[in-house]
């Protein structure tokens, strides 16, 4: 959390007198702190060195910016230097010539397979025509996790069973591919370890008769101080391009991704968000500065609510409220563009603090509010939704039991359906700049 | 230890009787206790080489010199944190070793280095005294004694599982396994492989089944049979998951309904190479459904394991097994002094 960094770094500030700049002490004092910040996120220990080296010079000295207390503008600097190190995010390369080739290699359970499947749907919505690769014959069913998952979305596999080496399934997928046409070929490595100088050697030697576009690190964002050898003993040995960081929609701090970074120089391409084959997302450097300092995720929040507002939707809903003829019914597809952004748990967790907070006092955000609303709605004819004045009592009755709510339940929507009413004919209508209508941002802005 | 655990040999049956019932492949051989002891201690060492190789036995060079240096306690520091044990618990255990050095007047850095270890040791060893398993206590186990396994993605659960099937069995126990996650693509497969290469039976359903059924139905089984053993696979989730989190409550009721005090054991696995994430797994997992013990894998990798520590000394959780790698035979009951031993000598 921005506060509990900032708290700690507040409280240090604090033993000291307030100035205008950074002194030496102040500095000293306040490394102590982001030290343990950073290793609490997992970062390595000896990168955390080199990173408070470097923060403690740029910020002994510097003037406080003017709206910033001395431990903001310290958490400021520490916050610039994490993104300048974790590096701009890099797309994934294509080759000048037909198949593009990405290899996965990681530990084991990294998430290379879902990740494999998750690459394979982006591809193919981009019209990149990919062909999934199944080279792991060691782990029971791994070939028939990749299979199925090619199944589901409807992306083909090669793969020759469990009896074939990885190095001759890869050369003849290629083969496939030609066939095919694939634009795109995606090879799923078994999880190996990097000690393991058979396993690695396999790699090395797949690599060398595929020539592959990327070699690409899948890494778990959970991953503690060891992700620093693991990534080295890989790049050194196999020679990696990108770096994918996984289960990122854990609360994890994902140090391991600074670090992965820092000591290999290789970029850091995609995260996987979820279990879900299009948990996708590419990466952000402020996004996970400010997580690995602990400040939540805020900015994928405020991105989703604005990709799920649809402009035109906004407009047309813009001119029910000022003709006042918004009713029930658009309440309803307002709600569910709200349940689009995602499960509210989840999105309530991406807020700084919150996730923690939550858990600590064992609250839990009610899907089943919105379900409940909605189910009243649905319980309503449609000549009842667009004037709900109508609704006495033995209709309320009547929803109640369709809805399974009681009809106090009722009633409260209903009398909270007519103060959103009235507020929105106080509200007034489009702002003429583009901005949605106020409704709609104090919606988005509950997220915030 | 493994003593209450081994089952009674079944009784030769009666002339004319049907043979007893039990798995048709890979039956299991006849107990040999100390045999199995002596593979213990051998595959922990060996096992544990890569991590010894690394910075523990750094450890060791530093208590090489002589006298007790102040360098010698930043540089315990630094170690302990690479080695993941966590900020809160490496204090802990330097202000320990702090004291016992300023109290008993220790000079020798070699000295010092026994303290360290008979420390580390007592850290891990205290929940496995508090929280002693019922066949080491000399109990009678309930039959079936049922085991709920969970963690998050990718952690070894199902691997983990086969190798406690085999474990058992060693043992004489019959073993059944339940198929509940049934949300991964070929989970339900990959388990079932490794329930032929065992020879223990396994319960499932279809893939995308309601996995409280699965429950249901194995323990329905395994009280049927009379099993001795019901090791159930749950889905990988993020602790983080509320919803996800809710279910594997309801796994858990299920198990609660069919058999008083069932499930007698929720063994949470954890990945050694993770980070300080581990513990609030642990934490979270716990709250949910009262994990009784971890299941710490993957310590065959360079990863340090150090979570463990922080694991008991925090959460008070006791580490029960280790894995040391991806066969079956790679699994060993864990042994603080054991694993201290291995990480230093």
């Amino acid at each position: 959390m921005f506060e509990t960094l900032s708290d700690r770094l507040q409280a240090a500030f604090q033993r000291l007198s307030a100035k205008g700049r950074l002194e030496e002490t102040d500095v000293d004092e306040a490394m102590k702190e982001v030290r343990r910040a950073l290793l609490e996120s997992d970062v390595n220990f000896k990168v955390v060195k080199d990173f408070i080296a470097r923060v403690r010079e740029t910020a002994i000295g510097q003037d406080v910016m003017r709206s910033l207390t001395p431990a903001q503008m310290v958490v400021k600097i520490v916050h610039d230097e994490l993104i300048t190190l974790l590096g701009e995010a890099a797309p994934l390369l294509r080759a000048p010539k037909a198949p593009t080739i990405y290899m996965l290699v990681g530990l084991q359970g990294a998430g290379k397979t879902t990740m494999v499947a998750k690459l394979g749907l982006q591809l193919k919505r981009t019209g990149q025509s990919p062909l999934l690769v199944a080279a792991d014959i060691y782990r029971p069913a791994a070939i028939h996790q990749l299979e199925t998952l090619g199944k589901q979305l409807n992306i083909p596999v090669y793969s020759e069973g469990t009896k074939s080496s990885p190095v001759t399934i890869c050369q003849n997928a290629l083969a496939r591919a030609a066939e095919l046409r694939s634009q795109t070929v995606i090879l799923d490595t078994a999880g190996r370890l990097h000690i393991d100088e058979t396993m690695m050697d396999e790699l090395v030697q797949i690599k060398a008769q595929v020539n592959p576009t990327e070699v690409l690190l899948v890494v778990d964002a959970m991953t503690g101080q060891d992700a620093v050898r693991v990534a080295e003993t890989f790049n050194t040995q196999v020679g990696i391009t990108g770096v994918i960081l996984t289960k990122v929609d854990g609360d994890a701090r994902g140090g391991a991704a600074l670090s992965v970074r820092t000591v290999t120089g290789v970029p850091i391409k995609l995260m996987g968000t979820g279990e879900k084959p299009d948990a996708l997302e590419p990466f952000y450097p402020d996004r996970l500065a400010s997580r690995i300092l602990g400040m939540g995720d805020v900015m994928t929040l405020i991105e989703r609510a604005q990709e799920e507002y649809d402009v035109d939707q906004a407009k047309a809903m813009e001119k029910k409220i000022r003709t006042a003829t918004f009713d029930l019914e658009d309440f309803l597809s307002q709600l569910q563009m709200v349940k689009k952004l995602g499960p509210l748990q989840q999105i309530m967790e991406m807020i700084p603090g919150m996730g923690q907070a939550m858990r600590q006092h064992d609250v839990k955000v009610e899907e089943d509010d919105l379900k409940h609303i909605e189910a009243i709605i649905r319980s309503m004819t449609p000549k009842e939704r667009h004037r709900p004045e109508i609704i006495d009592s033995s209709r309320r009755r009547r929803i109640a039991k369709g809805s399974g709510v009681t009809t106090q339940e009722v009633n409260m929507l209903l009398n909270q359906f007519k103060q959103m009413q009235k507020m929105m004919k106080q509200m007034g209508g489009w702002d003429g700049k583009g901005k949605p209508p106020r409704h709609i941002r104090s919606m988005m802005n509950m997220f915030r | 230890m493994f003593r209450f655990f081994r089952r009674p040999k079944p009784e030769p049956s009666a002339p004319g009787a049907p043979p007893a019932a039990g798995p048709e492949t890979a039956p299991a051989a006849a107990p040999d206790i100390a045999q199995v002891e002596q593979e213990q201690k051998q595959k922990v060492e060996l096992s544990l080489q890569p991590t010894r190789r690394g910075i523990f036995s750094q450890i060791g060079e530093l208590f090489a010199a002589d006298e007790i240096t102040p360098r010698l306690w930043d540089d315990l520091q630094d170690l302990l944190v690479l080695g993941d044990c966590g900020v809160v618990t490496t204090n802990f255990v330097l202000d320990e070793l702090e004291r016992r050095v300023t109290r008993e007047r220790i000079k020798r850095a070699a000295t010092a280095y026994s303290v360290l270890k008979g420390l580390l040791v007592q850290v891990l060893q205290a929940p496995l005294n508090t929280h002693r398993p019922p066949w080491a206590t000399g109990q009678i186990m309930p039959r079936p004694y049922v085991m709920l396994i969970v963690g998050v993605n990718g952690v070894g659960k199902t691997t983990s599982i086969a190798k406690l099937a085999r474990y058992f069995q060693r043992l004489g126990n019959e073993v059944v396994l339940g198929a509940a996650d049934t949300f991964r693509a070929a989970a339900i497969d990959q388990l079932a492989i490794w329930a032929e290469r065992v020879g223990a039976p396994l319960v499932r359903h279809p893939p995308n089944a309601d996995p409280g059924a699965v429950v249901f139905d194995a323990m329905s089984v395994a009280l049927q049979r009379g099993t001795d053993i019901l090791i159930i696979d749950t889905a990988g989730r993020l602790h983080t998951k509320t919803n996800l989190m809710e279910e594997l409550k309801k796994l858990r009721r299920i198990c609660e309904k069919q058999l008083a005090g069932a499930p007698h054991d929720v063994l949470l696995v954890i990945d050694a190479t993770t980070g300080q994430n581990g513990l609030q797994q642990a934490k979270i997992f716990t709250q949910a459904v009262d994990v009784s013990g971890v299941v710490l894998t993957k310590l065959d990798g360079t990863a340090k394991g150090g979570i463990a520590f922080a694991i008991a000394r925090e959460l008070g959780l006791p580490i029960r097994f280790i894995g040391t790698g991806e066969k079956l035979d790679d699994l060993a009951e864990f042994d603080a002094t054991l694993f201290v031993e291995a990480l230093f000598t």
